[in-house]
């Protein structure tokens, strides 16, 4: 493989973000434009007994009042299932403004369309609703005795329940037994970009749509079945997108109701959703409560792990991040059981959150491992240890790659962890109490179903574009594609620009799941090596070329140059060839089938974490010293962005332990904290010292590069190692996240 | 939000004229708090008139050895002011201390004093807030509070003066320079923040047109040793949860003098008065710390999920007072 993957390359789109050159979706030119501003129900539960539009339409600028009295209804209202899967993925199994009925707070019950965003903003205030409220279910404890188990989470793809051997006999013989339950308050994305989209219809059965999205192809297949037009009618447009972190996974309302109200109008629609509408529009991970019981004997040996979840749903899905799936395969238990209890409230589906289960789930799990390994006396490291699985417990099958143990090891050194004094309060300095804490990192390696496409085309001066529908929303994927492109083909990253964000492109499955840049990679890597393949065929065959008769396996491409592999000096360019043959071109479409997830094997991510935190002995303040991670996420296409993107989930990590809660007040039913101001997430202030390190794992199984992502590993764990630090500090334990002041007082 | 006419005043006359005499108008200055709630409809004024060409941003000396600071300087400048620094450090601190960089550049020091609660119920136009709609009731009291205060409430509202800069300047009896269509007032800062009482929607003894052209500080040398201590859930850009600002001498491990304010807890930058007066004269000891803290927080009202906040309040007043002992001891 050619130096190209795995390289530091700066971010092929840098220079254009810190130069505001960027076009987001709420900025893309478009002549005749009018805004529109969505008016959220302020009840959380009742009908809507009557509308007042009049003030509202006579205000200045005002085009358009839509209420479900005017606005045209949509055609179906597809099934929630999660963006991965390639078709259609709503966010909700619902679609608002088709009656009068109010299901949750902030669900859309008007739009108004202007001249101007502050015109159609203020006229929406202008719009007299009157309610009949009903009662209101927002928080679990009012509607715990409710509690069902689902057949199946998830938009149906995960069981809503699961077990093996016999966990009630081996927890009434366990000679150690942790029993524990964690809260976690909801917690919302807050990517710096809020949701926008621009919708045009170029005639009666054309539309184009400017939308900020992790999956350009999921809200065209979205919007055909909600608009009832054919995908062919559809063009989905994403140049760059400003952070997402899942609040653009699924495809919510926004896009196709602007494509509603453009229709009406007959003018292009431009809706940007506001940052307190980024808190009722585009789900968040829920309000839930976990239970775990560990059973072990008293070498710390884990004999069952039951895990039990109850979590908050809409009236729509039964949706629960999936919590359970990662620690039930974390460490050998031959007895399990994993149960998800739902509760129907009047919410909106919770949706994809950073590290959506694997972020709560392994912290219930990583925090009873501590509680275990005091109990016993062992060292929290080797505690984990002793119980490291080397197959999938779950199937008995093997890994497709580890890399665990070594995660461990490294991040021990990194950090200084061998000799830690175990005794909690046993480090002061001065005012802080300081204590260290780790937790293993699980994440699942997901695959994608539908084939993964990318076009490339060689020009005959050697430079090549390639293509697909991928969207950038901050991760890097762009510049990953640059150097896997570069690597296929043989030449130097300048000479390759690679272009996504449409739905006019080749077909990527939404980039969700921390599977985005394995999926787009795995097909940029085929289409590119075919293309390769091509060229160095044709030289072979041709009479006029120096490489004429050779075999194809023994010719390397370096520089644009195909080459005898042991004799350099002879071959020629790709462009020499072109030329010689009158091509202009070439071009290849890769495609990628992903095998199946149950391909033999175990497929996880692994990764260690540890951190170092000083508590204010009297003042209950936490500050993270000292962060470090190490991941084992298979091959590394760009070392940079690869190393940012980790570092930023240990970050968000940093935020889920001690600072993120979306606050509801339940009498209202509606958030009370929905701004930037009031719901916090870590600043620079509170970036500590973070360090990053990757172990290199070979994985044949998961996709021919062997990538198993870096979008999320970062995340996990980061709390559990924050919390188990906080007690080694305080000698107090830490069952409800974020970990505020005012439980260490 | 609201459509509004925008103007801007060249000179003080002028702007006092133009807001006075329309009663749906409002000044204008750095806008880091108005244009949030214009954009909210919290506040809906029909008119702006822009201050910030008025030559009121200039830091001077007054006769007798005091500061007086332009109400429209912004944050930022104050903060670096050296004569400030030097003679009033809790003051640069609380305002280096609040907010971010990108608002201190713009904020000005009067429009930190007038700036409204942050209160979630008060920013949100569908709940009941007494604050912003009297008599609609008070959504705080048994509604999400863990940001209000403890002190200084009422039945009406338990709001949190939000201000950092107001609580360094109770401490040092600082005076509201005003000029209004009545002509120039000078108003002690204390009697500048108003409790909420059963009139929550009366925050300050201005009136309408009523401008703050400056600060004063009084000269006063034990506010060289000063500091100002703020306790809050990130490192940085969030209000306290608790502050405290505080200048003390100590002679022979005796309190000589002091001044104690906090902030965060009530709802109004709050001058320790109780604690002042235990503390003056004490030995410069922990045990005097703790018991003039208990005293200052004794009136406390808990709300629910704030009732942390008397706890928080009294080890942040140790914690202050510990400070300032051990540095006035080993100076
Ligand atoms: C995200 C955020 C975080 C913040 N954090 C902190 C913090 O930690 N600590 C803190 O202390 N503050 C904090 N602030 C508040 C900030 O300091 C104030 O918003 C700012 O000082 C207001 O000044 P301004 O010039 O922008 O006033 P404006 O927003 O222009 O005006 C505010 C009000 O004062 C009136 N006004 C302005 N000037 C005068 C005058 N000269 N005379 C009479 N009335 C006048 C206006 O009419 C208006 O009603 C924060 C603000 C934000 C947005
Ligand atoms: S505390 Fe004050 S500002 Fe908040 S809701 Fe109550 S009355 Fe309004």
């Amino acid at each position: 493989m050619s130096p190209a993957i795995g390289a530091t390359l700066n971010r092929v789109d840098g220079r254009f973000k810190v130069r505001g050159e960027s076009r987001y979706s709420a900025e893309v030119p478009v002549p005749n434009l009018t805004h529109a501003v969505v008016v959220n129900a302020k009840i959380a539960s009742g009908r809507i007994t009557a509308i007042d539009t009049s003030e509202a339409e006579r205000a200045e600028g005002v085009l358009a009042v839509l209420t479900h009295r005017n606005l045209s209804p949509v055609a179906t209202v597809p099934k929630l299932l999660p963006s991965l899967a390639g078709l259609a993925a709503p966010g909700q199994s619902f679609f608002p403004m088709q009656d009068e009925t109010i299901h949750y707070a902030g669900q859309p019950v008007a739009i108004v369309v202007a001249d101007t965003i502050e015109r159609a903003d203020h006229a929406g205030t202008l719009i007299r609703f009157e309610y009949a409220p009903t009662p209101a279910t927002t928080l679990l404890d009012q509607a715990r005795d409710q509690a069902y188990v689902p057949e199946r989470i998830f938009g149906g793809l995960l069981p809503g329940h699961a077990s093996r051997g016999d966990v009630a006999k081996a927890l009434a013989e366990a000679e150690v037994c942790v029993d524990t339950t964690y809260r976690f308050a909801p917690n919302h994305h807050n990517p710096i970009e809020p949701s926008a989209s621009t919708a045009v219809w170029e005639d009666a059965d054309r539309l184009t749509v400017y939308d900020s999205t992790q999956g350009p192809n999921s809200v065209q297949f979205t919007l055909a079945e909600l608009l009832g037009l054919p995908p062919i009618s559809i063009r989905v447009v994403s140049h760059a997108v400003g952070g997402s972190f899942g609040s653009k996974a699924m495809v919510w309302h926004h896009p196709a109701l602007a494509a509603l109200a453009a229709r009406h109008v007959g003018r292009p629609v431009r809706l940007v959703l506001t940052r307190e509408q980024m808190f009722t529009s585009c789900g968040h991970r829920e309000e839930q409560e976990q239970r775990i019981t560990l059973a072990a004997g008293a070498d710390g040996r884990i004999t069952a792990l039951r895990h039990h979840k109850l979590s908050l749903t809409s009236p729509f899905d039964d949706w629960a991040e999936p919590s359970l799936q990662s620690p039930s395969v974390a460490y050998t238990s031959p007895n399990y059981e994993g149960i998800y209890h739902l509760v129907r409230g009047n919410t909106i589906t919770p949706t994809f959150t950073r590290a959506p289960g694997e972020a709560t789930g392994m912290f219930a799990l990583e925090c009873a491992m501590d509680e275990l390994a005091e109990r016993i006396g062992v060292d929290p490291l080797e505690l984990r240890l002793r119980n490291y699985s080397a197959t999938d417990p779950e199937s008995g099958k093997p890994w497709s790659s580890s890399g665990l143990t070594e995660c461990y090891q490294r991040a021990a050194e990194l950090f200084g962890w061998h000799g830690r004094d175990p005794r909690p309060r046993s480090r002061r300095e001065g005012q802080w109490l300081i204590g260290t804490g780790m937790a293993s990192a699980l994440y699942p390696v997901t695959q994608p179903v539908n084939p993964q496409r990318a076009r490339a085309r060689l020009y005959n001066d050697g430079t090549a574009v390639v293509e697909a529908g991928v969207s950038e929303f901050g991760t890097g994927v762009f510049t990953a594609m640059t150097q896997v492109a570069a690597d296929g083909l043989g030449i130097p990253v300048e000479r390759v620009r690679f272009v996504g964000g449409s739905s006019d492109l080749p077909n990527v499955t939404a980039a969700v799941g921390s599977a985005g840049t394995s999926a787009v990679g795995s097909a940029v890597h085929l289409a590119t090596t075919q293309l390769r393949d091509e060229l160095i065929r044709r030289a072979v065959a041709d009479d006029h070329s120096p490489l004429r008769g050779a075999d194809p396996a023994a010719v390397q491409v370096r520089d644009g140059k195909m080459v005898l592999r042991d004799r350099p000096d002879v071959g020629e360019t790709y462009a020499d060839l072109m030329h010689r043959t009158f091509m202009p071109d070439v071009e290849v479409l890769g495609t990628w089938n992903p095998p199946p997830q149950d391909a033999g094997y175990g497929v996880h991510t692994f990764g260690a974490q540890m951190a170092e935190v000083a508590v204010d002995a009297d003042l209950g303040v936490v500050r993270v010293r000292r962060m470090v991670g190490v991941f084992a996420p298979g091959r590394v296409l760009n070392r940079k962005t690869a190393h940012s993107q980790l570092m930023g989930g240990m970050l968000w990590g940093l935020g889920q332990a001690l600072l993120e809660a979306t606050r509801m007040d339940p009498r209202m039913g509606r958030w009370a904290n929905a701004s930037l101001g009031d719901y916090l997430v870590p600043v620079n202030a509170d970036a500590p010292d973070v360090v990053v390190d990757t172990i290199e794992v070979h994985d044949e199984v998961v996709n021919p590069l062997g990538m198993k992502g870096v979008g999320e590993i970062g995340v996990v764990g980061v709390a559990a190692a924050i919390a188990n630090a906080v007690h080694h500090a305080t000698g107090r334990r830490q069952y409800e996240l974020p970990i505020t002041l005012e439980k260490l007082l | 939000m609201r459509p509004v006419s925008y103007s801007r005043a060249t000179d003080v006359g002028a702007a006092i004229g133009a807001v006075s005499a329309d009663p749906e108008s409002a000044f204008l200055a750095g806008g880091t708090t108005q244009v949030d709630l214009l954009r909210i409809y919290v506040e809906q004024p029909r008119r702006l008139v822009d201050i910030n060409d008025l030559p009121l941003n200039r830091i001077e000396e007054l006769p007798g050895g005091g500061l007086r600071l332009g109400g429209l300087a912004r944050m930022s400048d104050v903060a670096e002011e050296p004569e400030l620094v030097r003679r009033y450090p809790m003051v640069a601190e609380a305002l280096l201390l609040g907010a971010s960089p990108q608002l201190r550049h713009m904020a000005t020091i009067a429009g930190n004093l007038m700036q409204r609660v942050r209160c979630s119920y008060f920013r949100d136009v569908a709940a009941g807030c007494n604050k912003r709609a009297p008599g609609t009731g008070c959504s705080a009291i048994d509604g999400i509070n863990r940001g209000h205060a403890v002190l200084g409430t009422s039945d009406c509202c338990i709001a949190t003066h939000p201000s950092d800069l107001g609580v360094a300047l109770v401490a040092l009896d600082a005076v509201v320079q005003t000029e209004g269509p009545g002509g120039t007032r000078s108003i002690p800062i204390d009697d500048f923040f108003l409790l909420p009482g059963q009139t929550p929607e009366r925050e300050h003894p201005l009136t309408h047109g009523e401008l703050v052209t400056g600060i004063d500080l009084p000269p006063l040398p034990v506010a060289a040793t000063s500091r100002y201590i703020k306790i809050r859930d990130r490192e940085s850009y969030e209000f306290a949860l608790a502050s405290v600002a505080v200048a003390m001498s100590v002679v022979d491990d005796r309190i000589t003098e002091i001044r104690l304010a906090l902030g965060g807890v009530a709802t109004k930058p709050w001058r320790a008065r109780q604690a002042e007066r235990l503390l003056d004269g004490a030995p410069a000891t922990t045990e005097s710390f703790t018991r003039a803290a208990e005293a200052e927080l004794a009136p406390a009202v808990p709300h629910g999920m704030n009732t942390f906040k008397i706890e928080l309040a009294r080890r942040t007043i140790v914690r202050a007072l510990e400070i300032m002992a051990q540095r006035e001891g080993t100076t």
